[in-house]
């Protein structure tokens, strides 16, 4: 049971923290632009196929700095040449043009790579058990990718906090407006935002890609649980990201390691009515609800705080 | 008092203009019958009967989208909900032997479609905006993951299957030949369309289109938004209900797709291709889309990327969509002025249309190259043939892609320019 929980909760954390760097990508340019960018996920992908197809070619190091790179300077030109232009529309436009585009990544990678999952393998370096806990090694990978979360995690509380970018983020975070009357270049600072945040999508997409499966359909999988913890952590907020990520994170690693179901539980009651067509929920185990539990969450939220955990503004 | 009313309310529509009106819809009816006589291979009928369903689905989806304002990425739960407890209740009054025709089927999944609208719908439409499109997505995601785990209910992934000619018969139509599904599909358009148009005319209709613009405002005159949403989100699941309880008798069977994010996208495409502002750009969007479904992808096999393209250039050029861009040109009709942004257009048309061709010959290119470069590099795509693996073909691609989006970019400033004179003649016109 110990070693359950303490594998599971090092997972979780992980899972958390990879589903933050998008989720914080996510929320400043959500911020600032006033646009969902269903299309962050999707960049997330393009960061896993990138990152593979760049270390097949010059090996996983370079692939960590080039494939993110490489998609954030596709986000920028995304914003540049597409956002902008639609921004005149309204903001269903944004968020349609967006949606649209992911439509249109995912059909770009397929085509590309194919449906079939890829052979992305965790650099040889990395392919050895970190330390073994209770009889169950803990790869060494999973702790790098939790390090390079942490890692740019940190960056990014510094670069908010200590530099004047920050300090023009943070500002718009909150009056959007008010930083575009005060003279700074809005246009370029979007268009820079836009990029990073896409990047650390990607960067996310990158370390991923080998212990999780790269796949074309990743993006379609990962977007709504996105989306969910960016309503969840009350939109605009990037504490609250922080916390739903790990809170998600967390939910959804114990919830697959849990078999209980209300059968095991009530079983020796087992009433006439429980081989009928309530079958179904009396039988199903934690473990196989665990994909719906952030969608659960969601409902929860909403119902009890529709502004999300730590959210302000109203939309 | 009668004076203030005679200057507020808008005049009574003159007997012209309601001849015009009912002449419209008498129109509709006589083409909804006319047409299987027309067009009479089986084929057609089927397709036909796709298109009227997507037109239902389309336009109650512009209910939220059009109407009210509310982008949602999860209409197709009602919808699928709808195909679902159609096909059990088939399956329930087919055993039980009640005397309940088909027809009326439809009306029970329109009815599963209100209930979940009313159940989901109180927390969902607290919120417009993009709240509400994230809070419609994670719901879908939901109920759609959901229906994969109640396997009793939804069949799992096969999915349940009804057999539609065991019902109570009326008038001795079996609905087993699809010109009899057509029929049923073509009364319940017809009837789908006039409803939701009428509803388009109530008061509450009208507060929709306010709340879509200005909820604060709507507060102010004393309607809570909030309600005028959910009750614009219930009719809205009712209508797709019956759509989907159309789909499920058409195919006789529901399975989770239905439900999917795919469902949900290409009701979005659809309504939104076709034009949220108008009441018939959903019909248009519906028609035009089913078609293109059905006709692209024997053309090509890349034709979802197509689709995604053309979205994308719809948002970001004609956000009005297809009917959009036609009514446009109703004041330079009415202003007879047309003729003078008619030149331009077709100057503009032709390194258009040679741009198009360069990039689909470029897709078609790299598509061969990348999934299938080992096989025979004479390929046809759009039925022409060309060889893909020819530097000429990669060459003649790059020079229309380059050249012809070079020259029209020029153009469509000519066509910009015409424009504005027109329509500045239009008005003139108009004053004068």
């Amino acid at each position: 049971m110990l070693e359950l929980i303490v594998i599971s909760t090092l997972n979780g954390v992980l899972f958390g923290m990879l589903l933050f760097l998008m989720a914080s990508g996510l929320t400043v340019i959500f911020s600032m632009l006033g646009v969902l960018n269903f299309a962050h996920a999707s960049f997330y992908m393009l960061g896993a196929f990138f990152g593979y197809q760049i270390s097949r070619w010059v090996g996983f190091w370079p692939a960590l700095l080039i494939a993110p790179i490489l998609a954030g300077a596709i986000g920028a030109a995304v914003e540049r040449y597409g956002l902008r232009r639609v921004h005149r529309n309204g903001h269903v436009a944004e968020l349609l043009f967006t949606f649209g585009l992911a439509f249109a990544i995912e059909e770009i990678v397929q085509i590309i790579w194919g449906k079939s999952p890829l052979d992305f393998r965790v650099p040889d370096i990395l392919d050895f058990p970190a330390f073994t806990v209770f009889s169950t090694n803990y790869p060494a990978y999973k702790m790098f990718m939790l390090l390079v979360s942490v890692a740019i995690f940190v960056g990014l509380l510094l670069v908010l906090k200590r530099t004047r970018i920050g300090l023009i983020v943070q500002a718009a975070l909150t009056h959007p407006h008010m930083v575009g009357h005060l003279g700074h270049n809005v246009g370029r600072v979007f268009m820079l935002v836009f990029g990073v945040g896409t990047a650390l999508a990607a960067v996310a997409g990158v370390i991923a890609g080998p212990a999780l499966v790269t796949q074309s359909n990743m993006a379609g999988l990962l977007g709504p649980i996105l989306f969910v913890v960016v309503v969840v952590g009350g939109l605009g907020s990037l504490p609250g990201a922080f916390i739903a990520s790990l809170l998600i994170g967390l939910l959804q690693t114990f919830a697959v390691s849990m078999n209980g179901s209300l059968s095991e539980i009530f079983g020796p009651l087992s009433p006439a009515w429980a081989s009928t067509w309530v079958s179904d929920i009396w039988n199903v185990t934690v473990a196989q609800i665990a994909p719906i539990m952030p969608y659960l969450l969601l409902v929860l939220i909403l119902i009890f705080r529709p502004m999300g955990l730590l959210g302000t503004r109203e939309t | 008092m009668s004076d203030i009313v005679s200057r507020v309310a808008p005049p009574p529509p003159s007997t012209g203009d309601k001849a015009k009106f009912y002449g419209l819809w008498i129109a509709a009816a006589v083409l909804l019958i006319v047409l299987p006589k027309i067009f009479t291979s089986q084929a057609s009928f089927t397709t036909f009967s796709l298109i009227g369903i997507s037109i239902i689905f389309a336009l109650s989806y512009n209910i939220l989208l059009g109407q009210t304002g509310m982008l949602s990425f999860g209409h197709a739960v009602y919808y699928g909900l709808g195909g679902f407890l159609a096909i059990h209740a088939i399956n329930i009054i087919g055993a039980h032997k009640w005397a309940i025709p088909l027809p009326v089927v439809p009306l029970i999944g329109g009815i599963t479609g209100l209930v979940f609208a009313m159940l989901l719908g109180w927390v969902s439409t607290q919120r417009s905006g993009t709240a509400f499109a994230m809070i419609s997505l994670g719901v879908a995601e939901l109920v759609a993951s959901s229906a994969l785990i109640l396997r009793t209910f939804f069949g799992g992934e096969g999915g349940v299957s009804a057999n539609r000619t065991k019902l109570f018969r009326l008038f001795d139509w079996s609905f087993g030949p699809q010109i009899q599904i057509y029929y049923l599909v073509a009364a319940w358009t017809l009837i789908c369309m006039i409803a939701m148009y009428a509803l388009t005319r109530t008061p509450w209709g009208r507060m929709c289109n306010a709340v879509r613009d200005n909820p604060e405002r709507v507060q102010f005159v004393g309607y809570d938004p909030h309600v005028v949403r959910y009750i614009a989100f219930c009719f809205a699941g009712f209508f797709a209900g019956i759509a989907g309880a159309l789909a499920a008798i058409n195919f006789e069977i529901a399975n989770s797709a239905y439900l999917g994010a795919v469902q949900s996208g290409t009701v979005l495409f659809s309504t939104y291709i076709g034009g949220v502002g108008f009441f018939i750009g959903p019909v248009v969007g519906a028609i035009f889309v089913t078609l293109l479904s059905l006709g692209l992808s024997d053309l090509t096999s890349v034709w979802q990327l197509y689709f995604g393209l053309f979205f994308i250039l719809v948002v970001a050029f004609a956000p009005g969509g297809i009917t959009g861009l036609l009514m446009m040109h109703r004041p330079l009709i009415r202003g007879g002025t047309l003729g003078k942004v008619i030149p331009s257009y077709l100057v503009a048309i032709v390194p258009t249309l040679a741009l198009l061709i360069g990039l689909m010959l470029g897709i078609e290119c790299i598509v061969h190259h990348t999934m299938n470069a080992t096989e025979d590099p004479n390929i046809k795509a759009f039925g022409i043939p060309f060889n893909a693996a020819s530097p000429l073909t990669w060459g003649i691609a790059a020079i229309l892609i380059v050249g012809g989006g070079f020259v029209a970019r020029m153009t469509w400033k000519r066509v910009a320019v015409a424009w504005d004179d027109a329509l500045t003649a239009a008005r003139a016109k108009e004053m004068a």
